[in-house]
């Protein structure tokens, strides 16, 4: 029970803190799992990173991290708690704007967090390649990555499966 | 003529507040469809062109608002989109229906991870899963960050943050707490 206690309490603060979107937590997300969960870096980015196959929004994998702490009780505690603070907070500012309608300060309070939340999403870039590229071979396929998603039009889900694929064959042979 | 003049007066009021399990239909269509990403692409198509649930500036303020409050915008949007159209149940059915499809494909993932994490080849397929998704943030974060690199103000704050974040390694409610005022300050509105 207090695990689960502290699986709402963990995931609910993330989800305030989700400046920017989901991605920005990530870092964060990844220490605390390591420390107080269990559950370690490689694991982490493998959960992750499965995740990006899921349709819709992209941080559904923490439904993954709730059912491997927890089980099925795991998950639905830990989308419940990560999508329903931010989701709430949502739903009362916007009522509150549209009753006082658009003022500078909201621009500027957008404007102020994006760098923000670049700079966290650049983190969690960092975060995840730490765990992630351990050899050659993941090395270029991270760059190939990064190349086809920049420079060409075709959907991350088959370069993520292909980058599956093509990685294990050449980390069979060549390790 | 009459008649399309009072098909588009029906029309005016369907625009007005659609039933919720069409609310809901329409979300959990996104939700299932939109692999690799593009929500707010998907979402906009629905609102603004194919049911024209929002005006184009609706859209736009509503989009605003999700990206300048906490949370996940696709999910932030939906939120607002469906109060906007059906008050707070709206606002319940909108995400619910956007989150659904991927949380059950999500979970169908967890419990073969949760069984097949210790087999050697599947372990070298999350390997070469994780480098493309490394690769894949780097991309976004890069695309995301558009013209932030080109400007001073923003680029200090992101190394800042950055390195507050993974250098210095300060847990994420400091960071925010420390680099939100500072930013605040350097965008605030001008007296003009």
């Amino acid at each position: 029970m207090s695990l689960l206690i502290h699986l709402v309490w963990t995931f609910a603060l993330l989800s305030i803190l989700a400046v920017g979107g989901g991605t920005a937590v990530l870092p964060e997300m990844q220490t605390i799992l390591a420390h107080q969960f269990g559950i370690d870096h490689t694991q982490f980015v493998h959960i992750y990173s499965v995740g990006q196959l899921a349709p819709g929004p992209n941080m559904l994998m923490v439904l993954v991290i709730g059912y491997q702490i927890a089980g099925l009780i795991g998950a639905g505690v830990v989308l419940l708690s990560f999508f329903l603070p931010s989701s709430i907070l949502c739903f009362y500012i916007g009522r509150l704007w549209s009753r006082f309608g658009e003022s500078p300060w909201r621009r500027s309070i957008q404007n102020a967090l994006e760098p923000i939340s670049i700079g966290l999403m650049s983190s969690g870039v960092y975060a995840v390649a730490k765990a992630s590229i351990v050899s050659g071979t993941t090395l270029v396929l991270a760059l190939v990555t990064l190349y086809l998603i920049l420079r060409t039009k075709i959907n991350p889900v088959l370069v993520i499966l292909g980058s599956g694929g093509f990685g294990a064959l050449l980390m069979t042979y060549y390790k | 003529m009459s008649s399309q003049i009072q098909g588009d007066a029906q029309l005016a009021t369907q625009v007005k507040s659609p039933d919720l399990s069409d609310l809901f239909i329409q979300f959990l269509i996104i939700g299932a469809v939109s692999f690799g990403g593009g929500i707010i692409a998907y979402e906009r198509i629905l609102l603004v062109e194919k049911r024209k649930w929002l005006s184009a500036d609706e859209f736009m303020a509503y989009l605003a608002i999700s990206q300048t409050m906490p949370g996940l915008n696709s999910v932030n949007l939906a939120v607002l989109a469906g109060d906007h159209l059906r008050g707070v149940l709206g606002a319940i059915i909108a995400p619910l229906g956007l989150i659904l499809p991927g949380s059950l494909f999500v979970l169908g993932i967890g419990m073969i991870y949760a069984s097949a994490a210790d087999h050697p080849s599947i372990n070298l397929i999350l390997g070469g899963i994780a480098a493309a998704a490394t690769g894949l943030l780097a991309a976004v974060t890069y695309q995301i960050s558009d013209t932030h690199w080109r400007h001073m103000k923003s680029l200090v704050i992101i190394v800042c943050t950055f390195l507050l974040m993974s250098i210095l390694k300060l847990s994420l409610p400091y960071v925010i707490l420390i680099m939100a005022p500072i930013s605040i300050y350097l965008y605030r509105p001008s007296k003009s």
